[in-house]
């Protein structure tokens, strides 16, 4: 399987994510330029974190203009896999690709910490090799993590069984203590905690290897 | 402006003596114009020439078998082994961050990491050394709270987004700081051995290449403003101060990194303290070269800007690079990728002058050696060192520590600093194997050797206020310690020396004993220092802070799982290697204790005999190595009683059940602070005994871990007892009561 990870200028977890694919992994990865046209032969497009265009205006807001923005969405529009981790998911909000918004911690403040997540659905691409209601531990690395939407929004995530991970101890205020959610189609998932960053022991954790292997799971079934 | 008459005022105001500006004169074969003057006076500015402290900085030992690099480049170079290089250095930001602590905070986090990424290497850590005025005082709390939380917030700022982990550091709370805040930034980069820049023109006929931010009007003399005390105008300095963007950076070092690969630079180096003036002169003072630049061409992004403006800005994420004739689309092509302006602005010149140019017009002209390296240097009178007069008081007979280790635990300069580096991204690049308070030092795993590094940052100004020369061999001590408490060998250092006015003989004899004193340390420890940073004139109105040698120092070891400091399972030997120890009253003037509980500094600093550290530290690292150590933690602040609370503060919450065997009196056996001690627990006593015994060291066991409490005994005697979660509380909020204690400024 080959993992493409998105190259902005500004992003800083696109070298995490490229290692934990390919070494921890030991699948395939590439790196994709914001300015390319099309994503190549990648299974899987990573959405990485950082602060793309240096989060000026909005976190997202800008790279959703970016030019490989709509190859991402062309390959989302025909069930491809896209992953968007931290400012990766910010980026999928601001372009559409999922619902809701990121705003500031309920305490203003950047928090890097490793937190407990609680798998809400074993039903998607990116949890398959995991189990429902299995706690996974990872780190979390944002100042605009609070996941926002309205209530209508948020009950038919609910009852789509869209939320993919919710958090244990709700360390930014996000409404009903979402962590990560699908896409309608189940092929797009944003997350703000980090699961690159927890593929390995060495680093305090390997529970984020679930999201990995899922897609990989999920790609050789395809 | 240029055209301006050079009064004595106009000398005076750029902080050049009488006789400088004689010097100035003999070097140029006339006099100064304007632009001139200003150029001068900022690459002789004590920030810039180390004018007052260059004659005592030589009697440190720079080199090693492992130096590839020492002091004199933007950063230290020390060979890791299988084909890599690591560039480190520490530097000061604490006048700028005084005046604005958030910009002054990041923008010394940009300084630091443009020196790193400016000699080749990739920026992977950073570590910080702050010091802040008491957070609680009623005069100055408020103020100090709001440049705690400014400096804090700004170099998360600039490093989050830069995209390098802030892996460690320390935070320290003394009134001494009330006026002088120090912000001292360490960073760490890797680089292949081949690969490493240096800031050196070549080449006669290649083109200057300016790349990065435009040039503004900010931070126009901020190293003059850095190399002078504060005065009540202090906050009309607020415009000295520039505006750091990390983004820009970001891009920028990317950039770089790239450029550099094409093999068509020649050298480079990053426009820090005194902009443009500084990266022109130096490069051609090292190459031996002149450089001619016209100022029509640099990038600006105010109109209207004067030669001297443009010299002396200190607007930040801007490079100067040479590079070879004929090659320069190949750069301009990576940095058109990265969205950067890169525009040749001169040429690399046979005469050796630095040759500045404005609407054709020469402005400027002066020999770059004399300027970058001729600077005055000072032997400045030092007499006796400063020292504080507080005389011995009797110390309480009955032990105190069922109230002391709690009030010890919460004090500012011990209690948890969680509030701190929570706010700072301590883990991307996925190198981070230990982070903030998990281990006596900070550990990164090298991906591309399969090695690892540790570094620690130490000092402590109120040992070295009692004795400069002691309290500096300390923290070299105690920072080679903390490496080989986690297993490393400290191979390399450097240094950031936070001092007052130098112009008084009794400061100027607290740096000059503080360098010496650390100089033998790191002769003893085989810790070659490879580059660093003075910062003088750390005074307020004549009140200057206590001597601050803070030390930075880089160890080596193999990649495993790290040795934290929580005890692990309960049922294990605590050893106290080093043994029990011994301190005189007069030796407990320094000690948290001292401070926190009796408000008094007086004495001595505790004695350090430096071979038996070194045979302590010679053990600590063969037991880790052998893997016998399930936790390891060293006594610094606060002693052993406070070591022992913090080795159970582990998610398990194990604590101990100790009993000391020793004559003290029960608190100094508490809280002294001898060094050359750790606190281990092991499954294996016997064979941690063997070792210990092996390098002539004590390491009596003096308890076992049991579940979720702590109590010390002496000699059977109860000196104290107590829950782990009630001390745990203490430690862990202490910091973020005091951040939002009462009244906002």
């Amino acid at each position: 399987m080959k993992f493409g990870v998105i190259v902005f200028p500004g992003s800083n977890c696109d070298h995490d994510a490229f290692y934990a694919a390919g070494n921890n992994l030991g699948e395939k990865a590439e790196y994709i330029w914001h300015d390319s046209a099309t994503l190549g032969d990648v299974d899987a497009v990573i959405l990485p974190g950082g602060f793309s265009y240096g989060d000026y205006l909005r976190c997202g807001a800008i790279a959703k203009f970016s030019r490989v923005m709509n190859a991402v969405r062309n390959f989302a529009r025909d069930g491809g896999l896209v992953l968007g981790v931290c400012n990766g998911f910010q980026i999928l909000v601001e372009a559409g690709l999922l619902p809701g918004a990121l705003i500031r911690n309920r305490g203003l403040k950047f928090i890097c910490r490793e937190v407990a997540l609680r798998t809400e659905t074993a039903d998607s691409p990116f949890t398959c090799a995991g189990a429902k209601g299995e706690i996974l531990r990872m780190p979390i690395a944002h100042g605009e993590g609070c996941y926002i939407a309205d209530p209508r929004t948020l009950d038919e995530l609910e009852a789509e069984d869209r939320v993919a991970f919710r958090y244990v101890n709700n360390p930014n205020g996000s409404l009903r203590d979402i962590a990560g959610i699908l896409s309608k189609e189940r092929n797009v998932m944003g997350m703000m905690p980090h699961p690159e960053r927890a593929t390995e022991a060495l680093m305090g954790s390997s529970d984020g290897l679930v999201v990995l292997k899922s897609m990989l799971q999920a790609a050789v079934r395809a | 402006m240029s055209a301006a008459a050079i009064t004595p005022e106009i000398i005076a105001q750029h902080q050049l003596t009488p006789g400088e500006y004689q010097k100035i004169v003999s070097i140029l074969g006339r006099e100064p114009n304007y632009t001139e003057l200003g150029i001068f006076s900022v690459m002789w500015s004590e920030h810039c020439s180390y004018k007052s402290s260059r004659v005592h900085l030589k009697k440190l030992p720079t080199r090693g078998k492992l130096v590839v690099q020492g002091p004199g480049e933007n950063a230290g170079i020390i060979d890791i082994g299988g084909g890599y290089v690591i560039a480190f250095k520490i530097e000061s930001h604490n006048h700028p961050s005084f005046i604005e602590p958030f910009q002054g905070a990041a923008t010394g986090v940009g300084g630091i990491l443009r020196d790193i990424f400016t000699m080749g290497a990739r920026p992977i850590a950073v570590l910080d050394s702050l010091r802040f005025g008491r957070l609680d005082d009623p005069q100055t709390g408020a103020r100090n709270r709001r440049i705690l939380s400014g400096v804090v917030a700004g170099i998360a700022h600039y490093g989050n987004c830069f995209g390098v982990p802030t892996v460690g550091g320390e935070c320290i709370f003394d009134p001494c700081y009330d006026g002088n805040n120090l912000v001292n930034v360490f960073a760490l980069g890797i680089c292949r051995k081949e690969d490493v820049f240096y800031a050196k023109a070549a080449g006669i006929g290649n083109p200057v290449i300016y790349v990065g931010a435009r040039t503004g009007r900010d931070g126009i003399h901020g190293a003059s403003m850095a190399s002078a005390e504060f005065t009540e105008e202090a906050k009309q300095k607020r415009p000295n101060v520039q505006v750091g963007d990390p983004f820009m950076e970001k891009l920028l070092l990317e950039a770089c990194l790239e450029a550099m690969q094409t093999g068509a630079i020649v050298g480079i180096q990053d426009m820090g303290a005194a902009g443009l003036t500084c990266s022109t002169c130096e490069m051609g003072s090292r190459g031996e070269v002149g450089i001619e630049i016209e100022l029509d061409r640099v990038p600006q992004r105010a109109t209207g800007m004067t030669p001297y403006e443009i010299m002396l800005s200190e607007s930040q994420e801007r490079m100067l690079l040479v590079a070879d004739k004929g090659r320069e689309e190949e750069v301009f092509r990576v940095f058109r990728k990265w969205g950067l302006e890169a525009v040749e602005i001169g040429v690399v010149t046979g005469d050796g002058k630095l040759r500045v140019r404005h609407h054709g017009e020469v402005v400027a002209e002066i020999p770059n050696r004399e300027l970058a390296d001729e600077a005055p240097l000072y032997d400045r009178p030092h007499t006796r060192p400063l020292k504080p007069a507080g005389e011995t008081p009797a110390l309480p007979a009955a032990s105190t520590a069922q109230d002391s280790l709690p009030a010890l635990l919460k004090s500012l300069d011990l209690c948890s600093k969680r509030w701190i580096w929570e706010q700072y991204d301590y883990q991307v690049r996925t190198n981070t194997v230990a982070g903030p308070e998990r281990a006596d030092a900070a550990i990164l795993r090298i991906k591309e050797t399969g090695s690892s590094i540790a570094m620690a940052l130490d000092g402590n100004q109120r040992y070295c206020f009692l004795d400069p020369r002691e309290g500096a061999k300390l923290a070299v001590a105690e920072c080679c310690r903390n490496l080989a408490t986690v297993g490393a060998l400290p191979v390399a250092a450097t240094n950031c020396l936070n001092f007052g006015n130098p112009e008084r003989p009794e400061i100027m004899a607290q740096l000059v004993e503080a360098i010496e004193g650390m100089s033998d340390a790191c002769r003893f420890f085989d810790t070659p220092i490879t580059g660093g940073n003075v910062s003088l004139y750390n005074e307020t109105l004549g009140e200057g802070v206590h001597p601050t040698p803070v030390l930075g120092i880089v160890g080596l070891m193999k990649t495993a799982a790290p040795v934290t400091i929580p005890f692990k399972n309960a049922g294990r030997s605590v050893i106290l290697l080093g043994g029990t120890g011994s301190a005189s009253p007069a030796e407990m003037g320094g000690t948290q204790y001292a401070n926190v509980l009796l408000g008094g500094l007086w004495g001595v600093p505790p004695a350090l005999d430096m071979e038996r550290e070194k045979r302590v530290q010679d053990a600590i690292r063969e037991i880790v190595a052998e893997g016998l150590a399930e936790s390891a933690h060293d006594l610094s602040d606060g002693g052993f009683a406070v070591a022992l609370a913090e080795c159970s503060f582990g998610p398990a919450e194990i604590g101990a059940q100790v009993d000391l065997d020793s004559d003290l009196a029960p608190d100094a056996l508490c809280f002294h602070e001898g060094p050359s001690r750790i606190v281990i627990s092991s499954a294996n006593a016997a064979a941690v005994a063997a070792i210990a015994l092996k390098h002539g060291v004590e390491a009596p066991v003096v308890g076992v871990t049991i579940e979720k409490e702590i109590e010390i005994r002496q000699r059977g005697e109860r000196l104290g007892g107590w829950e782990v979660s009630a001390l745990r509380a203490a430690f862990e909020r202490s910091l973020e009561s005091y951040v939002q204690s009462t009244g906002a400024e």
